[in-house]
């Protein structure tokens, strides 16, 4: 599914009248719709529109014997899995590299924020929380790191521990205790900056994912300040420094924007209780 | 204590609630949704578009393939992601399930691939699998014989029931649970899938599908009116 010439040429032109196919402007987003606990059987779950861009994140729970160089800390495994069901571009099979990358860009971001309060997820010396944040587009038109980070965060605020049976040392599956996991404030949004020519966009369509050939993705948090965690330059084009500039001022701007969706879908999910 | 009443207080020959929808994934050729209660399985068609690597080509027809898988997080205690045994083998009767009603004598060399996601499992994943593969291939307008449903009939203690759910297919009192996975065709009611896990009796075995036959029936008229409202949106 190569993109044509002729394709890749338009939206360049288009871009440099400052212009995009669907009418945006060039650091716009797309529609962004949220839902919540959508998925019984999860310990929590978002799926998050961007447009026609839809992920769907699961969080699951289980007690593990902790790491042995971090016996007081709970565990965090990110996988993402691109369903072929979502794109003509995906193949079945084992995950290739788009999703590894997809997977610890997120993982990072949730990680290196202390958005997650490792050292509370530890229940004795030999027992911790193992948190599993797995990530599948259901259908995937471009962007999928950013809503996907988005989407985890939102999984993660909204799951409930399920039931642990001390004695048996063992979850019971199915079960939910009204305990959410130990978050704080900071919620690591990330914000990913494509270049295409001399042009930077944010939360492109495929067509524009496709003709860009370097991106950089911010996973940024705000709490008292601003924080970055998680960089990732990807694409084999170069950026100078003052597109670097660019995509550091404007990250902050875009997080506000994101972080404002998140809050607002938590205060109603709180009203509505 | 026989199996009087069922566990989620339905008639012995009542599926959960379905819900059938249509046109769910741009992306795709044809989409589809089919649940039965808890249990959501969504479906994409993807073709025909032409099959590589080449030796898989048949030059007589185009080829239907299927694949069926669970998210990690459909059910209670997570499933590591990526297919597994029991994964194929479903993938492979959805498509003898299927591979009946579809015409590719026009498509030589092409594939049609249908992918299976179950998003929430509470048993009977298959069957809403199938259901959700057929609605989806007439989404896409895959030329069609006829459509396929299908429904899970089991066995609980002596009692037969349509739809099992989590609950019944744990049930160990009595004769213990039979879960018979099983799916028509429309118009012939021919039989396209039969799987049995458990024990049953021959008789029973034959009431079992006439039961799963009657379903199919009643099932095969919400996929119908799930299409047609669609093409009435357009």
């Amino acid at each position: 599914m190569e993109l044509s010439k002729l394709t890749r040429r338009r939206i360049y032109e288009y871009l440099k009248t400052g212009k995009r196919f669907d009418g945006r402007g060039l650091l716009d987003f797309r529609k962004i719709d949220i839902e919540t606990n959508v998925i019984k059987n999860a310990d929590g779950s978002a799926r998050v529109k961007f447009g026609d861009t839809d992920v769907l994140v699961g969080v699951k729970l289980d007690v593990v014997e902790p790491f042995p160089d971090a016996e007081d800390k709970g565990i965090l495994i990110t996988t993402a899995e691109l369903l072929p069901l979502s794109s003509p571009r995906f193949e079945p099979g084992p995950p290739q590299i788009e999703a590894v990358e997809l997977a610890r860009i997120i993982d990072r971001g949730l990680r290196e924020s202390g958005f997650i309060e490792f050292d509370k997820l530890s229940i004795s010396k030999e027992k911790v929380w193992s948190i599993f944040v797995d990530i599948y587009p259901m259908n995937a038109n471009g962007n999928l790191i950013d809503v996907s980070a988005l989407a985890a965060v939102l999984a993660l605020k909204t799951a409930k521990l399920p039931k642990y049976d001390e004695k048996k040392e063992r979850v019971d599956f199915g079960e939910h205790t009204e305990k959410k996991l130990p978050l704080t404030n900071r919620l690591p949004l990330t914000v990913t900056f494509y270049k295409i020519g001399k042009n930077m966009i944010i939360d492109p369509v495929q067509e524009e994912e496709e003709s860009s050939d370097a991106r950089i993705s911010i996973a940024v948090s705000k709490d008292k300040e601003a924080l970055f965690h998680a960089l990732q330059k990807g694409g084999e084009n170069v950026f100078t420094e003052e597109e670097t500039d660019l995509v550091i001022e404007n990250a902050l701007k875009k997080h506000a924007i994101l972080a404002a969706k998140v809050k607002e879908k938590l205060e109603k999910g709180l009203k509505s209780k | 204590m026989s199996y009087t009443k069922r566990v989620d207080g339905r008639k012995f020959d009542e599926f959960r609630e379905v819900k059938a929808e249509v046109g769910l994934i741009k992306n795709a050729d044809g989409s589809a949704l089919f649940s039965f209660g808890d249990t959501v399985a969504l479906a994409a068609v993807y073709g025909p578009k032409q099959l590589h690597p080449q030796h898989l080509q048949n030059p007589q027809k185009g080829v239907l393939r299927c694949i069926y898988d669970m998210l990690s997080f459909s059910v209670p205690e997570r499933k590591k992601p990526g297919p597994s045994r029991r994964s194929l083998e479903i993938s492979k009767v959805t498509e003898w399930a299927l591979s009946s009603i579809v015409d590719l004598e026009n498509f030589p060399n092409t594939v049609v691939d249908v992918f299976i996601t179950i998003l929430s499992a509470n048993a009977s994943t298959r069957v809403a699998g199938i259901n959700a593969a057929a609605m989806a291939l007439a989404d896409a307008g895959v030329p069609m014989k006829e459509m396929v449903s299908s429904v899970s009939i089991g066995k609980i203690d002596k009692q037969l029931v349509v739809d099992v759910c989590k609950e019944e297919e744990d049930y160990e009192e009595g004769e213990g649970a039979t879960d018979i996975p099983m799916a028509f065709l429309s118009r012939s009611g021919d039989l396209t899938l039969l799987q049995l896990d458990g024990e049953i009796r021959p008789e029973e075995l034959k009431k079992a599908i006439k039961l799963g036959k009657e379903s199919c029936k009643k099932i095969f008229e919400l996929q119908k009116k799930a299409l047609k409202e669609k093409k009435l949106e357009k």
